[in-house]
């Protein structure tokens, strides 16, 4: 049984143009899941679908095992979802401490094991906690953004693009952190458009195309298909 | 050459007239131009009902004070209103809240434009306005009893022997220590307390403080209730100072939104600075210079005229210049504020 699956997803903003077209999406535990494909294929909106920001009207999205597809986002948070959007995924004018904070701002217990946790896994957060987050530069706000998303304590992160717009340095960078995200034990599941790097680094890779499910498979896989190659990364 | 009581004397001359007076005046501002820069910050929208609001609490307070006055409480040598202030708090947080609920919170589900919601707090001003004018007519009300002053210019003059007095009144006193204590609160509340940092959160980004499972009905709610906190109190310190008129109070609005401008919008310490950059420029530009002068001065060179720089009905002016120069010249502000 997969830990976190959006099984024949059907989704639309406007009722007569559907943008996920029996579209499934699965992350183990443990596991780097990564959806790929070109502009308009309906990624970050699979993303949203699962996490409840946008409703469907057919198909299912299951959490161990339990069907999750009619609660809200913020139901879905408390059970373990994490979401770390795009762009303006931090509190600029907040202290990194204060963004950690807020993250936590549903928990009623004692979080600072939480945060020495997220200090552990990101060092420079630490050295930094007391600094404006619209002071760091862009990998550390990305930092930031994943600290922040791990404060309830996340069975599985869904990052959208966490590496748009980063310089190539700060890209290798990230995907290490969400390496190490990984290797804590998490699911981990990502939109990327770096398709190439992020399907060296996944364990499954699910290629979209028009809001279904063009290809599947383990990163390897996708990468050895000539058909993805020459179609979505470019021969 | 002046000799040393003569410089002494001009700066109490100084202390009396232009320090004092703009230190109370700059507190009201600044208390009311805090609020101003919360709703920004948190509701995105410049609320032109501030300065009407400010009356709407100043009324209730006039009005408990009157009741009070005639089962024959009072508070000694304190202002009465001081007793009718919490009762005006409580009816402004009720008028906020209804507000709120009754007109800003449709255009906040809508997701309207800023001006759209800009002008529905026009609307909101005219109407309290309106109703500030129906319950105690356009006159000018004074409603300050206890003793006028702390210490009164005859007091001081005795003590020290100087020929000038530096009188200072009671309103000035209660202005400035309660604006100290409520800015304290304000800035301990949002720097420290959960809900305080909730709503910065807010105020920064809306769609991730959603996703952090913050209530935004709560912050909201919050927010209005801490604004009329700020609101009724600048609006009774005015009126104690100055008495009260209801066209005073909607004229306020232009050096508070200067004041917020100037310090930076959206930031409340720039709120705080502005007030004070705005109440003393005031004072510092409408002073009559005259007598100062002929203290420091030797008798060939002291002046005929009034040296004063600008007649005081030209001090809204000064707010509206100093507004043009900040949007010329650092449209940010003081504190980097948002650019509208």
């Amino acid at each position: 049984m997969t830990y976190l699956s959006g099984k024949n997803m059907v989704a639309a903003y406007d009722y007569n143009v559907p943008i996920l077209n029996n579209c499934s999406i699965e992350a183990e535990k443990g596991e780097l899941a990564v959806i790929v494909g070109p502009n308009g294929a309906g990624k970050s909106t699979a993303m949203k679908a699962l996490l409840g920001m946008l409703e469907i009207s057919s198909g299912s999205v299951t959490l161990a095992g339990k069907d999750i597809s009619r609660l809200s986002v913020q139901k879905r948070i408390s059970l373990g979802l994490a979401f770390v959007p795009q762009t303006d995924n931090v509190f600029p004018t907040m202290t990194v401490q204060e963004n950690l904070e807020m993250g936590a701002f549903l928990r009623t217990d004692d979080i600072s094991q939480t945060m020495a946790e997220v200090y552990d896994l990101f060092p420079i957060l630490h050295d930094r906690r007391n600094q404006l987050v619209g002071q760091l530069s862009g990998g550390q706000r990305q930092q930031a953004a994943f600290g922040r998303a791990m404060m309830t304590q996340p069975t599985i992160l869904l990052l959208d693009e966490p590496t748009a717009g980063v310089a190539p340095k700060v890209m290798d960078e990230i995907f290490g952190n969400i390496l190490n995200l990984k290797n804590s034990g998490r699911a981990v599941l990502m939109v990327e458009q770096n398709a190439r790097q992020a399907l060296e680094i996944a364990d499954k890779g699910f290629v979209l195309v028009s809001g279904r499910n063009e290809h599947t498979g383990t990163g390897k896989e996708l990468l050895a298909n000539p058909v993805v190659r020459r179609s979505f990364l470019g021969g | 050459m002046p000799g040393f009581t003569d410089i002494i004397n001009a700066i109490v001359l100084l202390l009396n007239f232009v320090f004092m007076p703009a230190l109370s005046y700059g507190s009201q501002l600044a208390l009311g131009a805090l609020a101003v820069t919360l709703v920004y910050a948190v509701l995105k929208f410049a609320n032109f009902a501030q300065g009407d609001t400010m009356a709407f609490s100043t009324v209730i307070t006039i009005l408990i004070t009157w009741l009070l006055q005639k089962s024959g409480i009072t508070l000694g040598f304190m202002p009465t209103a001081l007793l009718a202030l919490p009762f005006a708090i409580i009816a402004c947080i009720i008028y906020v809240l209804l507000t709120d609920k009754f007109i800003y919170q449709y255009y906040r589900k809508q997701n309207s434009k800023p001006i759209t919601i800009v002008m529905a707090s026009v609307g909101v001003m005219f109407v309290t306005g309106g109703l500030v004018r129906f319950i105690l007519g356009p006159t000018h009300h004074i409603f300050a009893d206890g003793a006028r002053f702390i210490i009164t210019a005859r007091e001081f003059k005795a003590m020290t022997g100087l020929a000038e007095g530096l009188a200072i009144k009671t309103s000035q006193f209660l202005t400035i220590t309660i604006a100290i204590l409520l800015v304290g609160f304000v800035f301990y509340f949002l720097q420290k307390t959960k809900t305080g940092k909730a709503m910065r959160a807010y105020a920064d980004n809306k769609d991730l403080a959603l996703l952090s499972g913050i209530d935004p009905d709560k912050v909201v709610r919050v927010t209005w209730m801490l604004v009329a906190v700020l609101t009724s109190i600048a609006g009774v310190l005015y009126g104690l100072d100055k008495g009260f008129m209801a066209t005073s109070y909607n004229q306020l609005l232009l050096p508070m939104f200067a004041a917020v401008i100037v310090g930076g919008i959206g930031s409340p310490i720039g709120a705080i600075v502005g007030g004070f950059v705005i109440s003393f420029s005031e004072a510092i530009l409408t002073y009559a210079y005259k007598k100062f002068l002929i203290y420091l001065l030797p008798a060939v060179l002291q002046p005929d005229s009034l040296v004063q720089f600008l007649g005081t009905e030209y001090k809204f002016a000064i707010s509206f210049v100093i507004l043009v120069i900040v949007l010329l010249l650092r449209p940010t502000g003081i504190f980097k504020g948002k650019v509208i």
